[in-house]
């Protein structure tokens, strides 16, 4: 359970951060609270041969907002979300969801940046700021880019993150009519990465609903049919209908358990909101 | 190797660390802290933790350059800490521990808890505990020693005091 040796470098800047990053010839990682990739590195599934510490660049903290969306700098811990240090202006959404992340201890460290640049198909926050239609912001040796973070994550464990690049933060559009929502989750254990996890959301009573499955299929996606569903307020056979269809085309290889339980994990985050 | 200046259990030190040394292997292995125990060294037991720069923190997925600059506080560091007083005596009362292995992380996550969570009640404490794997007590009388140190540091101030002026007098 030791990593292999490696360098380590604590830049002053985001620039030069991006600058060692991005060396040619050699692995590099940017760690910031490094929650999931000091185990990675321990159990050697992951090497490196620098580290560069991104964990104090102080332009990755800001959290700012704005009466259009809310800025959440890529080191903004879940703890801090959690003990509500974020602007909420997602009807305590993003507290809920960093509440539900692994345990204290971790979420004291572990960052929104981190989890959405690991691009685990079963973390919580990007399944949530998919359902919010959140854009992540990118700085790197060709500039700035924006990308809504469902583009931004490709597959498992896979981005559009190239070498030298590193995630500034995330802008939240802030929702049109107060936010409805619902969250359910099922893991093994509390703590534990989800194997079901589903994020529901309404724009108002009858606004836009957006209906995010995660932790099935290689990145949390939407599902179009259910959202249609929810917005129209049908409940029972029409919404079981509309699951039906799109666990077909998200996750056609889920055997019978799976789908029993992302059914019932979709159905949760629907009562969930409805109840609100 | 790598110079590191940090402040543990209020004392500041210098040492060189290899980048990648653990904070948990450079408290036991240089500094000879050894309250802070290990057990998977991969953030799932708990038993590594401590607090850095007052936040509780699994010492196995820090690394002790990361601690550069920053204030570590282990176990040994909180004798007289009145929290952690309470909570000692009352693990040492409901008879909260067997081997002892998960013993310090269990403290110093408890007192964590109940400085962030006024009187939790058994529930809440399973639920904040649960990151932290015991394998002899069957939790029962982790979660009844930290409730009870709940409810006796929760009291009213002047209620505490008084207790205080009477054990003083």
């Amino acid at each position: 359970m030791k990593p292999a040796p490696f360098d380590y470098l604590r830049p002053k800047s985001v620039a030069e951060a991006s600058v060692a990053l991005g060396r040619r010839g050699i692995t590099t990682a940017a760690i910031a609270g490094g929650q999931s990739l000091l185990p990675m590195l321990s159990l050697r599934v992951a090497f490196v041969d620098l580290l560069v510490d991104i964990s104090r660049l102080a332009d990755l903290k800001a959290v700012t907002r704005t009466p259009d969306s809310v800025w959440i700098g890529a080191l903004t811990t879940h703890a801090a979300i959690e003990d509500g240090k974020v602007p909420d202006a997602f009807s305590g959404l993003l507290r809920r969801v960093a509440g539900q992340i692994s345990y204290r201890a971790i979420r004291n460290h572990g960052t929104v940046g981190g989890s959405v640049a690991l691009a685990d198909p079963a973390a919580d926050w990007p399944c949530c700021l998919v359902a919010l239609e959140a854009s992540v912001r990118v700085v790197g040796r060709n500039g700035v880019r924006v990308q809504k973070v469902a583009d931004f994550i490709r597959g498992p464990f896979e981005t559009t993150l190239s070498s030298g690049d590193i995630i500034m933060g995330f802008d939240v559009p802030t929702p049109q009519a107060p936010l409805r929502w619902g969250v359910a989750k099922v893991a093994r254990k509390s703590g534990a990465f989800a194997q079901s996890l589903a994020v529901v959301v309404s724009h108002g009573r009858d606004g836009p609903c957006s209906v995010v499955l995660g932790a099935a299929g290689p990145r949390a996606r939407q599902l179009p049919n259910v959202a249609i569903e929810v917005r129209a307020g049908k409940r029972g056979d029409d919404l079981r209908a509309a699951i039906a269809a799109d666990l077909d085309d998200l996750v056609p290889d889920a055997d019978s358990y799976q789908r029993r339980l992302h059914t019932a994990t979709i159905l949760r985050a629907v009562r969930d909101m409805q109840a609100q | 190797m790598t110079s590191v200046t940090l402040e543990l259990n209020g004392v500041r030190i210098a040492d060189e660390v290899e980048p990648r040394q653990s904070l948990a292997d450079f408290l036991r292995d240089r500094c000879g802290l050894t309250a802070t125990h290990l057990g998977c060294e991969h953030g799932a037991c708990g038993a590594c933790t401590v607090v850095v720069d007052g936040q509780a923190t699994r010492s196995c997925l820090m690394l002790a350059v990361m601690c550069d600059g920053r204030s570590v506080v282990t176990l040994e560091g909180m004798r007289g800490d009145a929290t952690m007083d309470v909570l000692r005596r009352h693990f040492h009362e409901s008879h909260a521990l067997q081997c002892g292995y998960c013993t310090p992380g269990m403290l110093i996550m408890a007192r964590d808890i109940l400085l962030r969570l006024r009187r939790p009640d058994a529930a809440t404490v399973r639920h904040e505990l649960s990151g932290h794997i015991c394998r002899c007590t069957g939790y029962l009388n982790i979660v009844k020693a930290v409730v009870a140190a709940g409810q006796e540091l929760g009291q009213p101030a002047q209620v505490t005091e008084a207790i205080d002026a009477t054990a003083s007098g």
